[in-house]
């Protein structure tokens, strides 16, 4: 039993993005939880159990009920402790679309967008992703201007829904950076971002979730190698 | 005070436009339907959808909301006549989750049946199967995946009744029976005879033709290779 009575368990891993917008979430709620580590490469009993239907992480189990997808727990996350920290979805109906919106458009088109850079097979289809990445992204600065209002977070004075949603890959982001010299957040091509991007991983609720860069490098570095090893054994 | 203006941009056979109809319908509310021509997209579509430039956008007083389950939360929210979301979050959670399989792996999986030839249909099948036996297994013993009343899941899975209901007549096989799936059978019954569910169907026959002419064109490209 954690300290407010309340029976929290996230089964996740420290470098999963997905996992990373629970445990945001979860700190800007102020929420104690056990954070159940899942090994690499090995589904634990419990995550089969709670999650039957993706076999995935993250899932939150609150009083022993599961609740499994990455947004679907935040959004669970902002009802169910409504009255504490701040709102991470906005009471207005239309400002809540317009941030579903676009945490939609992160998972359905930007984010695969940045995974196709690392399956292009030739120059060309890399220059033709990166590309996508970048109109991507300027739409996305439109969006910031859009939802955040003048504030320095798409949800406003405080971290919000498409905050979580797209901060989560930062670590990600900024370790391909580091491997690509790819410069994905541009003062020049998105001020308004670039700044964010400062701004959101200096944030006490994501400070000591946000994995560092050169440990995701690491990481990085050896699914590559398994994946080489995986391709060349077949 | 003027009544709100409220448009719904569409086309006829859309099953995602279809949801936003039947939530429409639900909750009373009087809406004028703009239909889009999808191959010639009309200059307002591409006003309020710029970023997708897709149907279903509901319009409400001059603001657009796009991708149907964003606005199925924006009517919850806005109109609160028959609420199509439980209260209890848990159950709202598992609403938003079995709208989300519906859309990512269960449409996907029926589609490949649909665009299937020869023996690749059966391999297909086998993958949809599995995914209508996970909603079976999730119905079961409850008459809508909301309980009692249909709700945001019903609605978001609705497109089911209509699809394999067309691909069982096109590809003259049986996707859902009541033997395998006695909940979903069921389902399907209940969703079509709820009050004003049916009216909104697409009519039948020209659906059936649009997919068979959509089917052929699909295999003869494929077949060209």
């Amino acid at each position: 039993m954690t300290q407010g009575g309340e029976d929290v368990k996230l089964l996740g891993a420290w470098a999963s993005p997905f996992v990373i917008r629970i445990r945001i979430a979860l700190n800007l709620k102020g929420v104690d939880y056990e954070f159940l580590e899942e090994v690499f490469g090995v589904k634990s009993e419990l995550l089969l159990e709670s999650n039957p239907v993706y076999k995935k992480i993250p899932v939150l189990i609150h009083d022993g009920k599961p609740v499994c997808e990455s947004m679907i727990i935040v959004q669970y996350i902002d009802e169910v402790w409504a009255t504490k920290g701040p709102a991470i979805l906005s009471a207005d109906p239309y400002d809540r679309a317009l941030h579903r919106f676009w945490a939609y458009y992160v998972d359905d088109k930007w984010f695969p967008s940045v995974s196709a850079i690392s399956r292009a097979q030739t120059e060309e289809a890399k220059a033709e992703a990166v590309e996508q990445v970048f109109a991507g992204l300027k739409l996305l600065e439109e969006a910031f201007q859009k939802c955040g209002k003048g504030k320095g977070f798409f949800g406003g004075d405080t971290i919000g829904y498409v905050d979580i949603a797209l901060g989560c890959f930062l670590a990600w982001l900024k370790a391909t950076e580091k491997m690509t010299g790819i410069k994905f957040f541009d003062e020049a091509k998105t001020p308004l971002l670039a700044q964010w991007v400062e701004r959101f991983c200096a944030d006490v609720a994501v400070r000591g979730v946000m994995p560092e860069t050169d440990k995701m490098v690491e990481f990085a570095k050896m699914l590559q190698t398994k994946f080489k090893a995986a391709a060349s054994a077949k | 005070m003027a009544k709100a203006e409220l448009k719904l941009l569409g086309t006829w056979s859309s099953p995602f436009v279809l949801r936003i109809k039947w939530a429409l319908q639900m909750k009373g509310v009087e809406y004028d339907f703009i239909e889009e021509d999808i191959q010639n997209k009309s200059p307002l579509l591409l006003k309020y959808n710029p970023v997708h430039k897709k149907v279903p956008v509901l319009v409400h007083d001059g603001k657009s909301i796009a991708e149907s389950l964003v606005i199925l939360e924006y009517m919850d929210e806005t109109w609160k006549e028959n609420p199509i979301l439980p209260e209890d979050p848990y159950q709202r959670a598992m609403a938003r989750f079995w709208s989300k399989f519906g859309d990512e792996k269960c449409l996907p999986s029926i589609w490949r049946v649909f665009t299937a030839q020869g023996e690749k249909i059966g391999q297909a099948l086998v993958s949809a199967s599995e995914n209508l036996m996970i909603l079976e297994g999730e119905l079961k013993g409850k008459k809508f995946f909301n309980g009692e009343t249909l709700g945001f899941a019903d609605i978001s899975l609705g497109w089911i009744v209509n699809m394999v209901i067309l691909l069982e007549e096109i590809l003259q096989l049986k996707m859902i029976d009541e033997q395998r799936y006695p909940s979903l059978s069921a389902w399907m019954k209940n969703f079509s005879n709820f009050p004003g569910i049916k009216d909104s169907f697409p009519p039948q026959d020209r659906m059936l033709t649009k997919y068979r002419t959509l089917r052929e064109a699909l295999l003869a490209t494929r077949g060209s290779n």
